[in-house]
Parts: C-alpha cells; structure tokens; sequence
C-alpha cells in the first residue's frame, strides 16, 4: 500500500474484533473506529487490563449498538500496538522492530487498511461508521475517502482538522517521551527497556485534557490522598496526583510509546479541507451519507465549535445531517460514558437509518 | 405498500408525533408535493416533518433552535441540525432544497427581509406563516387600551416575547411586491389555523385574518 506520506508499506497486519452477525444481504455492518489509546477490544475485556470493553456500554447485545442487530467490526489502527502493525513490530528487512524507521501514517492510511479488512469481509457498504475523538476523525475520511462505502457516519466529539491547541498538547506529550533516556531514539525494545517515565507524563497531561475543569473540581476538589496535611514535599499530597499519576502508570502496561508518538501525529496531521482547495464543503460534494454530528457542552478538547464546522460544510452541499449538542460535565470523555441524553439520540439516529436501509429489527 | 414504507410508519406512529399535527402545518403539508427535498426551519418536535415522511415519503431535514427540540427530533430518526434563521442559512447553496418551510418564525427573526430572501434563495419554493397583526383584535386592544396587544395567538407580554419584528399581512405583500418575490399561493388563517375563504391580500384578510400563510419563490 502507497502511504500517504508517499512510502511504499507492506506487508502489514491488520487486528480486528467482530461481534455479532453479518446479514445475508451484507447491510448490518458497523465500524466502529477507536480513538488514540482505544482498540479492537471495543465490546470485550481487554486481553492485557481485564477491564470490560471501552464502548461496551454502548456497544453490545441489546445496548444501543446492537450486536444481536448489527455486525460490528473494530480494528487496531495502523501503527498501534494491539496486533496492527506498529512500530514496535519487527521491520521484515532489517529484523529489527521498526522503532522510529517505522513510515509517518496519517488518518487516511488508517482507513485504507480498515477497508481492506470491510472489502476481505465481502462487504460493499458499511451501514453505518461510528466513532469518538480520533475515532471520528476517521468516520469523516471514511465518508470522505469511500462515499459509496458508508450509508450513515456518526463522528463523535471530534473535528475535520486538529487544532492548534490539541497539536500543542501533542506536542508535549511527544517531548515528554522523546526527553525519557530510556527511549534511545526510538530504540528501546533493542536496549530492553521502555520510555515508561516519558509515556507516564504524556498520558497524564493528555488525560487532563479529556476532562472538564467541573469533573477535576467536583471529583477531587483540593483533597488530600489518605493524609490529615500537606506534607510540605513532592509527594502526591493531593488526591487530583495522585489519580494522574496512576492513569499514568497503568497506561504503559499496555500502550506502546513509539505507537503514541505514531498515533498522535495522525492526528496532527488531520485537516480534510487540506486536500479539498481548503473548502471542507468540497470534501462532502455530492455525498449521500446520512451523518450524525454530536458534540459535548464541556469538551474543550474537541469543542462544539469544531462539530460546527464540520455541520456548515455538510449544509454547504445539502447533506443528511442531524446536529446535536449534548448537555455534559464530563469534559471530552463524555462520550465514553453513560450519558442518556447521548445514548438516546444516537439509538434514534441508527434506528431512523435502519429503517431507511429497509433494516429489519431483530 | 412496501415493507420498508410499513416500518417506516410504524417507527414514526410510535414516536407519537403523528396524532395532532396542528391545522397550519397540515395546510402546509398539503402545499408540497410527494418526495420533494424539504428544509423546515424553527422545526419544534419535527411534527411536520414526521408527517411528510409518512404521507408523502419525504426525506426531510430541520432546523431547531433548542437543543432539546433538536435532540428529541433526531431521537425520532429525523435529521435536524441545532440553529436559527438568522445565522445559519447562509451555508446552503442555492436551490438546495424544494420547499423551505418558515411556519411563526418570521417574526422572531432579526432581520426578516434577508432571512424571506435567504428563504427564496436555498429552496425554489418557501412557505411562511405569520401571526397578522394588522388583526382587528390586536388594532382594538393597541386603540382602547394603549397597551401592547396580548392576544390568544400573541399570549406573551412585550418584556418577554421572542416576537421583535411584527408585520401585517398587508406589510408582507408589499415586501414581496418591493424585492422582487412572487407570492405563488396565499391563504388567510384563524387563530387554530383553519383558512378563510376571502382574498388574503384584500383589506378583509389584513383586519380579520389571524395567520397569513405563503407560497413564494424568486422572480426568475
């Protein structure tokens, strides 16, 4: 496969999860696409963490993306660290792991793999593709990229380009890896170690960002991890420390630090309108997609504003598209969470959709 | 019927949308024709639109203001965006739609001269209905009691009413006759939105009329 970058790349691996069945029309499946430290593992316990799947309150038998419905298929994007190959793979000519030698990806090489796997699984059109952050950031190429593919897309919490803002966040996390001397410049697996201080750091400063100000206040307000007083040192006296410090220890048990570095430039390189005269509108002509844009009145990682956006250029060419903004505290997780409001109007959107296909209710 | 149209139905009848659609909007329906592209601004609970998916087999789209109209719309499987007339029509190309629908919303508008333009512009037909209020009710109630009129249609107080920009019937004739929009269709309306008989641009209309409801499009 030519990349976007314009390196010739392959063979590689594809990881993927299935539930569900596919219909003897083909006409059910779902994509779900994960966002920057997701996986396939969307409606299952994770193979390393043994926590439940990281959708599966959405996304099962019954839930509002019904597997007894819908088949629904996630795959591990390229450059991730699940079984899709990464960095951390060995590179077929040198028998090494690929380690920074590993070609720059971009979200539009993520899709083409994912079609690769939607065409091997003999399915022409996806009824519908779903996915939050990143996760979105693809369901746009997807609609973008393969029109014919995607009947309705629902990008979640998401934008049509990465903000300058969220590039310098990146940024930080990617320096906080990259100044770990246990990294070796990129060449750690060789050395037998890992960057698990950098990967820790940039973690934490990410996830700070995935929540609101309201969540930080309301969840931890200024209370002390099991102690009566401050301790006048660099000990987690603070409870908001000690929960960072330990979302980012557990975060490098199962992530890869190349594969952040990887993903997170994917991400920074995102912008549709950049190959479409920068008119994001030009993107969508003529498309026929039936979209679901939902945003969160307290992401301030991926704001409403950016939905918004994204919502104008699909009226620029009269496109299906629902808009909806949904009353939340819980900063740009939200939509990993239970959050009714969201639940319902997303059950809605497929359900319509469904109908719309000629879709039979299981 | 096909399969498809029956489940169509059947979601749509569960939503409860379908059982009152108010005479105004039935009016409206019966103005667009089967399968035509449909734009509904200020679109409430998406009643109309449901109830041109069932009759008539359109794929409609809204636009609502309050979120919780918009939610509850797409909840019900109609595609409708959250905005407002005055700030979100631009984007639309021109002839995008064949009917936009504008139903007692003119009036809240900020600037209702570009938003009958707009309207005129994105859909090569629009309907719009607005309270009348050169009605003798409004006239009586302005000239014996020297207040703001509150009316059964017009229940709010003037602190507090969304309504900024009021027109009579006889106002909006003449703002279509001045830039250049052709009333295709007009229909004089009661308070429950049940049509007169009498010429809607006549003097009768503008006194005794509580609605006016219009077809429209462009000169081309």
């Amino acid at each position: 496969m030519r990349l976007h970058g314009g390196v010739l790349f392959g063979p590689f691996t594809v990881a993927y999860q299935t539930y569900g069945t596919l219909n003897a029309e083909r006409s059910n499946a779902i994509l779900v696409c994960h966002a920057l430290t997701g996986d396939q593992y969307v409606a299952e316990a994770h193979p390393i963490t043994g926590k439940p799947g990281w959708w599966s309150r959405l996304v099962g038998p019954g839930k509002v993306v019904d597997t007894d419905r819908y088949f629904v298929i996630c795959c591990n994007v390229l450059g991730g660290c699940m079984g899709t190959t990464g960095p951390k793979d060995l590179d077929p000519a040198t028998g090494e792991p690929w380690g920074l030698s590993f070609p720059v990806i971009t979200i539009a090489d993520m899709v083409r793999t994912q079609k690769l796997v939607v065409d091997h699984l003999g399915i022409e059109s996806l009824f519908c593709v779903l996915g939050g952050s990143m996760g979105g950031m693809q369901v746009l190429q997807w609609a973008v990229s393969f029109p014919d593919a995607v009947f309705a897309a629902v990008p979640i919490a998401t934008a049509a380009r990465h903000s300058a803002q969220n590039i310098a966040f990146h940024e930080v996390g990617r320096q906080a890896i990259m100044a770990d001397p246990n990294w070796h410049g990129g060449a750690y697996q060789s050395q037998g170690t890992a960057p698990a201080r950098g990967l820790a750091v940039a973690r934490m400063a990410a996830h700070i960002t995935y929540l609101s100000e309201r969540t930080l206040q309301t969840k931890f307000g200024r209370n002390l991890q099991n102690r009566g007083s401050v301790t006048y040192g660099f000990d987690a006296d603070f409870e908001v420390e000690s929960y960072l410090r330990h979302q980012g220890e557990s975060f490098v048990d199962r992530f890869d630090a190349n594969s952040y570095l990887y993903i997170t430039r994917a991400m920074d390189y995102f912008d549709l309108a950049a190959e479409h005269d920068g008119v994001l509108a030009n993107a969508f002509r003529a498309t026929k997609t039936r979209f679901c844009v939902i945003s969160f009145t307290s992401d301030w990682l991926f704001p409403t504003s950016e939905s918004r956006s994204v919502v104008r250029a699909l009226n620029a060419v009269a496109a299906n598209a629902s808009f909806v903004e949904i009353e939340s505290d819980k900063g740009h997780d939200a939509f990993l969470l239970d959050e009714p409001e969201f639940f319902a109007t997303l059950r809605g959107f497929l359900d319509g959709c469904a109908r719309h296909r000629g879709l039979k209710n299981s | 019927m096909s399969e498809t149209e029956l489940d169509l139905e059947t979601g749509l009848l569960e939503t409860g949308l379908l059982s009152d659609l108010r005479p105004d909007l039935r009016l409206i329906a019966d103005m667009v024709p089967a399968g035509a592209r449909v734009l509904d601004i200020g679109c409430g609970d998406g009643a109309l639109l449901a109830y041109l998916a069932k009759t008539k087999g359109v794929d409609g789209r809204g636009m609502e203001l309050s979120q919780t109209g918009v939610n509850s719309c797409v909840r019900h499987g109609l595609s409708v965006i959250q905005g407002d007339a005055d700030h979100d029509l631009a984007d639309y190309p021109s002839d995008g739609f064949d009917y936009v629908v504008l139903s007692q919303t003119l009036q809240a508008t900020y600037n209702p001269l570009l938003v009958i333009e707009t309207l005129v512009r994105i859909g090569r037909h629009a309907i719009v209905s607005f309270p009348n209020f050169g009605h003798w009710r409004i006239r009586w109630h302005l000239l014996t009691q020297g207040r703001m009129p509150v009316t059964p249609l017009l229940s709010q107080s003037w602190y507090d009413t969304p309504n900024i920009h009021f027109c009579t019937i006889k106002d909006f004739v003449a703002l279509c006759g001045e830039r250049g929009v052709t009333i295709q269709r007009c229909l004089s309306l009661d308070r429950f939105g049940r049509p007169y008989r009498f010429d809607p641009k006549g003097h009768l209309a503008n006194l005794i009329a509580e609605q006016g409801l219009f077809l429209l499009s462009r000169e081309r």
